[in-house]
């Protein structure tokens, strides 16, 4: 299991902050998660087709080839505006 | 010194922690960031700050580091406030300081632009007919890829 949080437009579009994830394999790839959670359809499959999508593993900002692994905290959100 | 948190800050108290920090110091460069008056669109009634708990802490702490490698900056205390904001409010400090300007000036605008363009904070524009996540700007990307030349 991975838990995956979503942040501000993200959260209100999917109504979701937070989830616990079961990985399809032992590990997988940012690119794969994309593609199961989009798979439920509108919204989600809106939101992970989004050019401007973020994502963060551990906090740490990765490329979607990125490999996730059980235990692992990944974080959705759309680009910052703070400041 | 790194803060996330939602009470104002006194720009007198985060001047004089810079002050007092060592006796090096020949410089100190602060940065305060106010609410804008909401792009002058009257509809919108106040701001709201979201942002990643943890992560922030951990980009600016990182930018922090950046910033040290470099240029010989001595100390650098950051402030953002998260909640709900008003214009005219503080909403960003930064400050550094130095033996000479020079340091603290680029460190302390590299570390604004930086923070803008990196750490995970948004804003949600809260209006009569509803609220409005703010979109990212290009100009402040632009910004931040000044540095990397």
């Amino acid at each position: 299991m991975v838990k995956i949080l979503y942040f501000a437009r993200l959260r209100d579009q999917l109504s979701c902050a937070e989830e616990q994830f079961e990985l399809a394999v032992g590990k997988s790839s940012i690119d794969e998660i994309k593609r199961q959670l989009a798979a439920r359809g509108d919204p989600w499959s809106e939101v992970m087709q989004d050019m401007n999508l973020l994502v963060a593993v551990n906090q740490v900002i990765v490329e979607p080839t990125a490999i996730v692994e059980p235990g692992d905290e990944v974080g959705f959100f759309p680009p910052v505006t703070g400041g | 010194m790194i803060k996330v948190q939602q009470e104002d800050f006194s720009l007198a108290s985060e001047y004089e922690a810079l002050w007092a920090d060592a006796p090096k110091i020949g410089a100190i460069v602060t940065f305060t960031g106010l609410v804008r008056d909401f792009n002058a669109d009257e509809s919108v009634t106040g701001l709201f700050l979201e942002h990643y708990p943890g992560m922030t802490e951990k980009v600016l702490a990182q930018l922090v580091e950046d910033a040290k490698k470099r240029w010989p900056i001595i100390n650098v205390r950051i402030i953002h406030r998260i909640g709900e904001l008003k214009a005219s409010d503080q909403i960003v400090f930064v400050g550094v300081n130095s033996e000479h300007r020079e340091a603290a000036f680029a460190a302390c605008e590299f570390l604004m632009d930086f923070l803008k363009t990196k750490a995970p904070f948004w804003k949600k524009e809260q209006r009569q007919s509803g609220d409005t996540w703010v979109e990212a700007k290009a100009t402040d990307q632009e910004r931040a890829t000044r540095w990397q030349s």
